[in-house]
């Protein structure tokens, strides 16, 4: 059975003044899928997710979300997917269970305040619950956000570099979430900087790069692009990471 | 989607109304300039000012202070609206399936909520310093209007400015002038007094013909002509400010 992409991205085509950003990208994306953008800065990941978030639109092309055009649909489209920008996307005013609750009330659910105790359990957020978000950690305020986002369950959901600026903690807390998000069957578009990230998280990967997708497969896939690998014996340092996360306590995964 | 639009609207002003009421000194630094203006002018200047009117000066002081009041409360607008764009918060709302001009409008209401509040301070102290009216129950509600007026319109002007700003000084820098301008009408002298050029401006700028508008309700006397220039101004001011803030949002966020 061929079932529908999740996201389809057509020859989408963005420029800024006369810089052009994205040269014509393509790719789909699996629904229940998590699928990584993988560039460095300026590459035109947060671009190509403004696009397909209805929040630009491109200047040529077609993207589509669960078969909603981003252009003549753009209600369907913000109807079933929820965006976590670069930066955390809280009202630092309100506690965390009122920025829950803000969300839960402007996608009109029933319950708004039991759909937030759920929301701050699953993301130990309970304790802080009543304190306003300026006091948060920035994990913590990632989680928050993260847990902003998840509100009402949508299909697709896209993060956008969730990780960077986070210490290593965080890291792999977001990593879990993500990792759940996928089990729950959530189509997932990932962007990120960190191949490890991509690496550990992705069920395909491409690399996007000078606004163009250079290269679009499996993790296994992009490894046989490189010569077989040599065997060699090196001895195993543990890496400063592997350190950091047994001193402070954590297991790497 | 647009069934939502008031809905949205109420849940959005719920929030910002929360942020005033979190941080209660911007309302504070709202009405501290004014008051302590009424004050300067009360005892200090008051006495030198010969207005021809029999009333005490705070008396005709009042109106004026009350724009003043208003213009700069709405720099707080710009202000957060500022902070929303800056901060992913902005990005949030726009990416979610809610009505997109409720976005907006919340910024509105609240303003409205906030400087209604404070005009109720600075006229409260007015009462404290003498100010006395034999305004009825309906001339109330006419001042009242006009003042809402006032500030949609001003609040609108903000809206342009917390769109476009590229600082959070710049978003609040606009208010300014807006301040200034009741210096240069009827609000503290009587344009009689000013020389030719500047006289002429005074008469002709839309402080004047609001501040006589509501000072002559306050005192019981008919304001037919004066009001329809305030009205003019304040519905032209207000139309002109709400289609531009509409045309800048849309072609940032479309």
């Amino acid at each position: 059975m061929i079932t529908q992409p999740a996201i389809e991205v057509r020859d989408v085509e963005k420029s800024f003044k006369d810089v052009p950003v994205l040269r014509g990208v393509n790719f789909e994306v699996k629904a229940g899928s998590v699928f990584a953008l993988l560039g460095s800065n300026g590459a035109g990941k947060t671009t190509l997710v403004r696009i397909l978030s209805t929040l630009i639109t491109a200047d040529s092309g077609k993207a589509s979300v669960l078969g909603f055009d981003v252009l003549t649909q753009p209600l369907d489209v913000r109807g079933s997917i929820s965006l976590t920008g670069q930066f955390a996307a809280v009202d630092e005013v309100l506690t965390g269970r009122e920025n829950l609750v803000l969300v839960a009330k402007l996608r009109h659910l029933p319950n708004p305040r039991a759909l937030a105790d759920e929301l701050l359990d699953r993301f130990d957020l309970t304790d802080a619950a009543s304190r306003p978000a300026s006091t948060y950690s920035g994990g913590m305020r990632r989680r928050l956000d993260i847990a902003m986002s998840l509100i009402g369950n949508p299909p697709v959901i896209f993060l956008d570099e969730p990780t960077t600026g986070l210490d290593p903690e965080a890291r792999l807390e977001v990593w879990q979430t993500i990792r759940r998000l996928a089990e729950a069957g959530t189509t997932v578009l990932l962007t990120t900087q960190y191949l490890d990230e991509a690496e550990q998280l992705a069920d395909r990967i491409a690399i996007l790069h000078e606004g163009r997708i250079i290269q679009n497969g499996t993790l296994a896939e992009l490894k046989r692009l490189l010569p077989p690998a040599k065997v060699e014996y090196v001895e195993k340092q543990p890496s400063l990471e592997d350190v950091f996360l047994s001193l402070v306590g954590k297991e790497t995964r | 989607m647009t069934s939502h639009i008031i809905g949205d609207t109420g849940t959005l002003t719920g929030r910002s109304l929360r942020h005033i009421v979190r941080s209660p000194d911007t309302i504070l630094t709202t009405v501290v300039t004014p008051i302590a203006l009424m004050l300067l002018f009360v005892f200090v200047l008051g006495g030198a000012i010969s207005t021809g009117s029999h009333g005490s000066y705070v008396d005709y002081l009042l109106p004026g202070i009350l724009l003043i009041t208003i213009a700069s409360g709405v720099a707080y607008t710009s202000y957060r609206l500022f902070l929303d764009l800056k901060g992913g918060i902005f990005e949030r709302f726009q990416s979610m399936p809610i009505a997109r001009s409720s976005v907006l409008w919340a910024h509105v209401l609240t303003s409205l909520v906030a400087n209604l509040v404070s005009i109720a301070l600075v006229t409260g102290v007015a009462l404290l310093l003498g100010f006395r009216t034999a305004a009825s129950v309906a001339a109330w509600l006419s001042i009242i209007g006009v003042l809402v007026l006032f500030t949609l319109a001003l609040t609108w002007v903000a809206v342009i400015a917390g769109l476009s700003a590229k600082t959070v000084d710049g978003a609040s820098a606009f208010s300014y002038p807006l301040i200034f301008l009741p210096f240069i009408s009827s609000a503290f002298v009587p344009t009689s007094s000013m020389p030719g050029p500047v006289a002429w401006f005074a008469e002709n700028q839309p402080v004047t013909s609001i501040v006589n508008t509501i000072r002559a309700v306050f005192a019981g006397q008919p304001v037919a002509g004066t009001l329809w220039i305030a009205l003019a101004w304040l519905v032209g001011i207000l139309l002109v400010a709400y289609v531009l803030s509409i045309r800048i949002y849309r072609r940032k966020f479309s």
